[in-house]
This record gives C-alpha cells, structure tokens and sequence, in this order.
C-alpha cells in the first residue's frame, strides 16, 4: 500500500491507474494532529467504507480529497491531477469528484431541479436544456422527479438526501464521498437512501463513504478501512474485518457497534 | 390661543410639498443604494486577509456609528472646501447619507452571512463553484432574507434621516417646508402636514417592501 511511485501517478488516464492516491498525509487542526501518515490508493469502481469512533478522522480525510480541508504535508493526486492548493488543481479535482453530506446541504432558496442544474450550468457551462434534461434523469433514478419543482423544505430528509445524491451525479463525477450520509435521518428513512447507495454500487460507481451503516459495509464494500487517532490501523475485506479484525481497536469498536444492531 | 388654523397656505404650497417628497424618496434612494454598495463591499472587505483593509472597516464602522449625523455632513459640507473638495448640497446630502446607512449595513449585512450555515458554503465549493459564486449564487440571497427586517427598517431610518440635509440646504421635503413656513409664519399647518408626508413616506416604503419580500423570498423555510 504505502508510497505508489511517482511514475505511475502522472499517468493520469491509465485504466489501471488508482483514481484516487494518498501519500504520506498528516493535518494538524493547531496542536491536534488529525491525519498521521495517511497512505491510500482508491482503484475505479471500488468501494471504500471507512469506519472508526467519532473523532478518528474519517471525515477529515474524505474532506482532503476535494480540498475542503488542506493539508500539512503528504501528496494528493485525484485521476492523475495533484493537488496543490493551486485555483487549477482544485478546480480540476472538485469538477470530478461528487460529494455528500451528512446535512444533506441543499440550497434551500432553489428547487430541486435549481439545485440539481446550478453546477453543471456555472461550472461546466452546460446549456439549460442539457443540464435540465440530465437532472431529469438522475432525480429519476434516485426516484425523486415527482418532486423536481419543491423546494429543500417541503422534502422529508430522506428525499433531501436523496436529491443531495442526485445533484452530486449531476456533474458526472469519477468518484463519489460520502460523508455520514445517514446519521442526521429519521431511522425509517436511512433505508431509502441506503438503496439509493447500493444501487449506485452496482452501477460501477467509485465510492468512499464515511458511514456506520456496517450492513451497507457487508453489502457492497470491497474495503473497509478502520480509522483512530488520524491514523489507518486496518484495511480488509468486509468478511475478514467483520469475522476477524486484528487491531485491538479495531475489536472493541466493532463490539460496541454491532452491541447497537 | 389665538391661533385660527388656516390650511390655505398648504394647499397653496401643495404642488412645492409635493415635489419635495419626491425629492425626500429620491435623496433617500441614492443614498441606500450607496448604503448598499458599501455594506456589500465593507462586509467582503472586513473579510479580508489584508489586516489593513480589516482595520479600514473596523475603524470607519466606529466613526460612523458614534458620531452624530449632523457632525457628518457639516464636516462634509464646511471642511471638505478647506482641502478644496467642494461638493453642492445634493451630492453632499447623497454622500452623507450613504457613508452613514452603509456604516450600519456592514453591520447588518455581516450578522445575514454568518447566519449561513458553513455546510451551504461547503455544497457550493465542493460543485466545482468559485468562492465568488458562491457568495453570489447560494450565500446571499438566504443571507439577505434573514437580515431582510433590519436592513429595511434601518432604510426607512435613513430616508427619515434624510430630513436632517435640510441643515445644508439640500432641496429635500424640510427644507422645501422650511421655506414655506418662514414665508407664510404658518408652522403649525406647515409642520403638521410634513409630519403627516412623512408617514406617508415610510408607510409606502414599508409596503413596498413586504412586497418585494413576498416576492423575492417566495421560498418556503422549516
């Protein structure tokens, strides 16, 4: 896993070549260190969960990713474009990476078809026809066109979510993040988007999502990734970490979350 | 209490008063605009990473805030010539009125983008949307909602400021009012009927702007 060499990164656009690679990564947030020596390389078309307790880094390292949050040192490199605080990198990276959030985040003075058109208009320069009729089809496919006209408060969170998801396919990125996308929902709503989720999965979707729902994790994951203290501590399959996982943290945290299901 | 009222002298006078509100609402417009353009301006630039710029807004915010109006536009109208900056009284009175309501719309306008939730901000960066896009397409118009009654009141505040100009004789409803009543000594009749334009004024600009906001804010929140 650790230090992919620096050849094979600027081969952007090798099939083969990972879409995602991490090097090295340490954050610090002042004094506290968020990210130790962070290594990871994402293939097309994997599925990463990432797990671990609260404040273990999960999320600051999927935020790295499309340089929401910055980094102390390491490398970053998205399909072959490192990132280097540079307006062009970031440009490059954010137009090809889709993301998530827990609090959904819609605009809320737009509908969900303004919501879903805004980026690919500004940001790709789509016409309105165009970016209306891909809106169409994604809000269709996340089963949600009946509410193409209402807005982010007249949705339940589930539908919130699911449009949340639909806007991110809008720009038609390489890989999607998910950040918790279920731990603000109502339980009986968790499901609708979990479904949403696995079927995106199925299509082929890369995908790293920050996520507890260790059920999503067995169904479709080709690797989960437990996470303390800023720190990888164990990557595996989702039958070996769940039967075996080897790290002692690894252990109780899977004991006191699987205690909950 | 001799005093017979007599509403004569107003009718008279009405076409000049008349005219002087249109001038009171037109005084008054310019002067938000400004207010406006500097609210908008003072808040990017109090956000800035240039210690200086910060300092600049800070600074002028206070002066602003805790001096008197009329001091302000004296200063504007009786020094500014010394240095040889000589302005007429209308563009002084703009000027004025605009430095005074843009000191409070920075303020206002500031509390309306902190109110954003980050998460908003976020959404938009992670599109592939520029921090200017942002501020534009997704920050301000929630942003503007939320400070929508402070920002208004804090206009109609203005627009009645703006009866203060007549201290420099800019063509505005209490100067027009003034003139009248040293030429007919009718004060009463006078004061009574500009308080009343006065009302009028505001009462109008209220309803315009709770029609703009129906409007402009037709969405709905939890």
């Amino acid at each position: 896993m650790p230090s992919t060499a620096t050849h094979t990164v600027d081969a952007p656009h090798a099939a083969d070549a990972p879409l995602i690679v991490m090097e090295d990564v340490n954050k610090w947030y002042g004094a506290y260190h968020a990210l130790r020596d962070v290594n990871l390389s994402v293939r097309r078309g994997e599925k990463i969960v990432l797990c671990g307790p609260s404040g273990s880094g999960k999320s600051t390292l999927i935020r790295c990713i499309n340089h929401l949050e910055t980094i102390k040192s390491g490398r970053i490199t998205v399909d072959g474009v490192r990132l280097d605080d540079s307006t062009r990198s970031v440009d490059a990276v954010r137009s090809e990476v889709g993301m998530v959030f827990q609090n959904f985040n819609l605009f809320p003075h737009m509908t969900v078809l303004q919501n879903c058109t805004l980026a690919p208009m500004r940001v790709r320069g789509v016409t309105v026809a165009a970016a209306e009729a891909t809106a169409k089809r994604f809000l269709e496919r996340v089963r949600i066109a009946e509410h193409a006209h209402k807005y982010p408060a007249q949705l339940s969170g589930g539908q919130q979510q699911r449009v949340a998801i639909a806007r991110a396919l809008c720009m038609e990125p390489k890989v999607m993040l998910f950040d918790e996308p279920t731990s603000a929902l109502d339980p009986e709503m968790v499901k609708e988007v979990l479904d949403t989720m696995v079927s995106l999965a199925r299509d082929g979707m890369t995908m790293v999502c920050v996520t507890h729902e260790m059920g999503f994790a067995r169904q479709v994951a080709d690797r989960v990734i437990f996470m303390a203290d800023g720190q990888i501590l164990e990557q595996a399959d989702p039958e070996s970490f769940f039967r075996h996982p080897t790290h002692p943290r690894a252990r109780s945290f899977l004991g006191e979350i699987l205690a909950h299901h | 209490m001799g005093y017979t009222l007599d509403f004569s002298v107003v009718i008279d006078a009405l076409p000049s008063l008349l005219w002087g509100c249109l001038a009171t609402i037109g005084l008054a417009q310019s002067g938000m605009s400004l207010a406006l353009v500097i609210g908008v301006a003072g808040v990017v630039a109090r956000g800035s990473n240039q210690r200086w710029l910060r300092g600049l807004v800070i600074g002028f915010v206070e002066l602003i805030r805790n001096t008197p109006f009329l001091v302000q536009i004296f200063f504007l109208f009786f020094a500014l010539p010394h240095i040889g900056l000589t302005l007429n009284p209308t563009v002084t009175a703009i000027l004025a009125l605009g430095l005074n309501g843009g000191a409070y719309a920075i303020e206002i306008i500031r509390g309306g983008v902190q109110s954003i939730d980050k998460g908003q901000i976020e959404a938009g960066l992670a599109l592939g949307l520029h921090k200017g896009q942002v501020f534009r397409m997704i920050v301000l118009k929630p942003a503007l909602r939320a400070i929508y009654p402070s920002l208004t009141g804090q206009f109609i505040m203005l627009t009645l400021t703006s009866s203060i100009c007549s201290a420099i004789a800019a063509y505005e409803l209490t100067s027009v009012a003034q003139r009248i009543e040293s030429d007919t000594f009718r004060s009463f009749e006078v004061y009574f009927t500009i308080t009343g334009l006065y009302l009028a004024i505001s009462w109008l600009m209220m309803t315009g702007f709770s029609v703009f906001s129906r409007r402009y804010f037709n969405y709905p929140t939890r």
